[in-house]
């Protein structure tokens, strides 16, 4: 089949892999909550399994904390970000946080948590470098900090996660929101800075990011990894509990993990349409908020506490790293000792060789998985390019849907579908679940830079008799290295990052670095964890180092290219 | 004669009938070479992670078995896919090779013939087995018969700080008075967690008269009143716990920080070397003891049994002989390596043989057989999954 037949055809292929596993996996998650489950000889329709799952104790508590956790970490995240940019955009605090921030963004959720809780729990670093000096804590004082009961301390950590993300976003639209002229013209009419852009760009801004803020709350109230190191567990958060049960010996909880499923999506449903209510809400009081020409008294108060804020959430991610780096070098480290008495080889040498197969595997997949979403992402756009196919602003929805479902809604239940078929669980399933993740990302970070390229170097192109594969190939692919790199590092740390599909769709068989590092938050062994969590992160981050650099040295003569 | 042979072909267990006869070790041998292992087994800790991979290491050099570890955070997982497999009917080659088991898990997965066997007593390092001075044929009051195979001795230790706390405790009443004394410096890990209903069990065993009623199956009439005076215990307990019992450490090992932190003077192991070989990799202060109580504590063995679908029986098998070897055996049991206790009778090694654990120091942290006194029986397994359950529902989802 030519290249040529074979393009128009991408763009479904693509949906397919993207969006084939979720309805799958709802689907399998669906019949078994109903009672219908062949493989353990169960037929339904019944309404038992939610009659148990109701009947479990701890359910108002574990749906309580994925309404709670979700909203908070989603809303303060949101705020952050915003009074940060209305307070700072433009000016070098601003430009300082942004190059903190971004390659906080690869740091993978796990690593980032577990840096958190070494650095805030009552042993905490904090704690040991402040203690027994200014706290008189000669030993660490019995406080529920991490994994305490409200998910104040997991909330924490999707903030810290989630602030880089929506910044980035929040910068990728504000390119096109025309935000210098509006904040200009406002502060002329003596509005403070803060409440100059709140008024103006803020709506602009909202409107197009929208989507990845409803992902950002469908995922923290369905989270796994996060809420396994540093939520509570007297019950444990919905998302967990399903997995628990998805995982029991007796197969007949697998019916109430289905139902729990069901209802944790359909908590994510209820909370997305709350927050699209509120939207509403905040719109109106808006409104009357910028009739009523309040000039902002209180703005260098509120851009100085949002500072504060954004610079706390960038030093907890890369003070939890500097930790983690110490514990991996750790000899005994007692408490209250600001430091270990000694620094040590023997952590690395002892866990090293076991991360090093985590990491083969962890690479064979990411790359096999990012290059694949690279593919079909470039043929999408490619497609659309040639044939002049245009994706309709509700098409862009269809890239988010993947992650607006609950992965604890579809995982299990393409678990017991693949085992209802037979099907082996293993290395290429976990590919393709991680594809579903990897795909929307890949998309969303090449589709502006690649639509953005001038069609001009096309037609001067074919001008010169170059085949539109000759184009592609030739002019538009070389010239569109930086990005296409960067998307390429982009799905590289969100296949790393993968906890729920790599440990449900592998069945335990595929180990790569996440999976492995979550399983030691049982053990608590802090030195392994340390060396673990580094190379999780090293994994990571290593691809978008390496897509600033390759671009930097291949086009070193070409100055127009350097930059993207 | 020959009628009968083929009689009692005929009456064979059915998963047994196709597979490799493990009385005849050369053939099985042959058969293991090349042949990979997926050994599902319990992987947070790291001394235990490091040690299969050592076995590893020596079944390939020895017998070209390829040995991989499936690092698991609760050993009921690897039951609930061999049981869904099974009902998938993938009956010749399952993801899971061996598994590291005992107590409900195993009772669970010989109840529903998902074992493959008998084997056990026919390896050959069976032999060299302590069959009579310790628990490896009955495994929490159910006999294994030859499903299984053991490799490790367990018993409950404390473990406690001498720094904070010097003095040992007697009983569990006094370890109650011990924490109304002293709050929040226990804990024990969350149930299911395999230690934590260890512990809630050796409440049990100690302050029953007649610990005796939990050899035989919990029902409906004796439930109630023999765990009464458990609640009653508990309930006293749980506000002097770590984090007044409003969160738990996941495992066992996840308390040795917390000693080493200060955060607790005292918990509880399974293991009576892991203290010993926790100070060794700077995971514990070197003033950490053991301690076991007047009556003695709750031991076990730890065993690794085949699925009936296993694919790589025979290569499994040469695992399961390699670990009731003296090398791994000894090695299992030096504290700077796992700590863990022998199985094997010390009068049926040859010298040389025994000459490995007379070489072993045992440790600071680590009491002698005889400190470590009376050995008391598991209960029932039926009684660790209803104590289990009805923790997670008066102290697992607080209020």
């Amino acid at each position: 089949m030519t290249k040529r037949r074979f393009l128009p055809f991408l763009p479904a292929l693509t949906l397919l892999a993207m969006l084939g596993p979720v309805a799958a996996g709802l689907w399998g998650t669906f019949l078994p909550a109903f009672g219908h489950l062949p493989a353990a000889g169960l037929t339904g329709p019944t309404l038992d399994p939610f009659r148990d799952l109701f009947d479990w104790a701890g359910l108002p508590r574990a749906m309580l904390l994925s309404i709670s956790t979700g909203l908070l970490a989603t809303s303060i995240s949101l705020l952050i970000v915003m009074l940060v940019t209305a307070g700072w955009s433009g000016t070098r605090p601003f430009r300082l946080l942004e190059r903190l921030l971004s390659p906080l963004l690869s740091v993978p959720h796990a690593a980032a948590a577990f840096g958190l809780a070494f650095l805030i729990a009552p042993s905490g670093w904090l704690a040991r470098l402040f203690s027994p000096g200014v706290t008189g804590w000669e030993r660490p004082p019995d406080l529920l900090i991490v994994q305490d009961s409200w998910g104040l301390t997991m909330t924490a950590g999707l903030i810290v996660k989630e602030v880089p993300f929506l910044l980035l976003i929040t910068l990728a639209a504000l390119g096109q929101a025309d935000a210098q002229r509006s904040v200009t013209i406002s502060q002329a009419l003596g509005y403070g800075r803060v409440t100059g852009w709140l008024k103006t760009v803020f709506p602009r801004v909202y409107a197009q990011i929208r989507p990845p803020i409803y992902v950002v709350l469908a995922y923290s109230m369905s989270v796994v990894d996060v809420a396994v190191i540093l939520g509570p567990n007297t019950p444990p958060s919905l998302s967990v509990q399903i997995v628990k049960w998805m995982s029991d010996p007796d197969l007949a909880m697998r019916l109430e993990g289905a139902a729990g499923a069901l209802v944790q999506l359909g908590l994510v449903i209820g909370a997305l349409v709350f927050w699209r209510l509120c939207e509403v809400v905040v719109g109106r009081l808006g409104q009357r908020w910028i009739a009523s020409g309040a000039r902002g008294r209180f703005d260098p108060l509120v851009a100085e506490l949002a500072l504060l804020a954004g610079a706390a959430s960038a030093l907890a991610v890369l003070l939890g790293m500097v930790v983690l780096t110490i514990w991996s070098f750790a000899g005994f480290w007692g408490f209250p000792d600001a430091l270990p008495d000694q620094l040590t080889w023997r952590n690395w040498m002892r866990f090293g060789p076991g991360t090093l197969e985590a990491l083969a595997e962890t690479a064979l997949i990411a790359i096999t998985v990012a290059l694949a979403a690279l593919v079909l992402t470039i043929g999408c756009l490619e497609a659309e390019y040639r044939y002049g196919l245009s994706f309709s602003a509700r098409a862009v929805w269809l890239l988010y849907l993947p992650l607006l479902v609950p992965q604890t809604a579809f995982l299990p239940g393409l678990q017991t579908l693949m085992l209802n078929i037979g099907a082996d669980e293993g290395r290429f399933p976990v590919m393709l679940a991680h594809l579903v993740f990897v795909l929307p990302y890949v998309f969303l970070s090449l589709a502006d830079p690649f639509r953005a390229w001038d069609t001009r170097m096309g037609t001067i192109a074919a001008a010169l008799r170059a085949s539109p594969n000759g184009v592609l190939w030739r002019v538009r692919l070389p010239m569109l290295l930086r990005p296409i790199l960067t998307a390429l590092a982009v799905g590289l740390a969100v296949s790393v990052g993968q906890y729920l599909a790599t440990l449900l769709i592998g069945g335990g068989r595929v180990a790569t670095l996440t999976t492995e590092a979550v399983a030691l938050a049982s053990g608590g062994d802090r030195r392994a964890i340390g060396v673990y969590g580094l190379m999780q992160t090293g994994a990571a981050l290593v691809p978008f180092a390496l897509a600033l650099l390759v671009p930097a040295i291949v086009w070193r003569n070409r100055k127009g290219l350097r930059d993207g | 004669m020959k009628h009968l042979a083929v009689l009692a072909t005929l009456l064979a267990p059915v998963p047994a009938l196709a597979d490799i006869d493990p009385s005849n070790w050369d053939a099985v041998t042959t058969e293991a070479e090349g042949q990979t292992v997926f050994w599902n087994a319990w992987g947070g800790s790291t001394t235990t992670n490091d040690f299969i991979a050592w076995v590893g290491d020596r079944v390939a050099e020895d017998y070209g078995v390829t040995l991989e570890h499936v690092k698991l955070t609760d050993t009921a997982d690897a039951v609930t896919r061999v049981l869904s497999e099974k009902q998938a009917g993938e009956n010749d080659d399952g993801a899971i090779d061996m598994i590291w088991i005992n107590g409900a898990n195993f009772a669970a997965m010989k109840e529903a013939d998902l074992l493959f066997g008998p084997y056990a007593e026919q390896l050959p390092n069976w032999a060299i087995v302590d069959t009579d001075g310790k628990s490896v044929q009955t495994d929490f009051t159910v006999p294994t018969e030859g499903f299984e195979s053991p490799w490790a001795m367990a018993q409950v230790v404390f473990v406690h700080d001498t720094a904070d706390m010097p003095d040992r405790l007697g009983s569990m009443q006094e370890l109650l008075e011990w924490t109304q004394a002293n709050p929040g410096r226990f804990s024990y890990p969350q149930p299911p967690d395999f230690l934590g209903t260890t512990f809630l069990k050796q409440v049990l065993v100690d302050i029953l008269p007649d610990p005796s009623v939990l050899a035989v199956p919990a029902t409906d009439e004796n439930y109630d009143v023999v765990t009464a005076s458990l609640w009653a215990y508990l309930d006293a307990l749980t506000p002097n716990l770590w984090r007044e019992g409003k969160a738990y450490p996941a495992t066992g090992t996840a308390m040795f920080p917390l000693i080493a932190d200060g955060e607790l003077d005292l918990s509880i192991s399974f293991s009576p070397g892991a203290a010993s070989t926790a100070i060794a990799n700077n995971e514990l202060p070197p003033t950490v003891r053991t301690f076991v109580l007047d009556k003695g504590t709750i031991g076990n063995a730890s065993f690794v049994a085949v699925p009936y679908n296993s694919g790589s029986k025979a290569a499994a098998m040469v695992v399961a002989n390699f670990l009731m070897s003296p090398e791994a055996q000894a090695r299992a049991q030096d504290p700077n390596i796992l700590g863990y206790g022998t199985v094997l009778d010390m009068d049926a090694l040859s010298d040389e043989d025994r000459a490995l654990f007379d070489a072993l120091d045992l440790g600071v942290a680590t009491l002698s057989p005889a400190e470590l006194g009376t050995v008391q029986a598991e209960p029932h397994p039926s009684w660790m999954t209803r104590i289990a359950d009805d923790w997670m529902t008066r102290y697992g989802v607080a209020q």
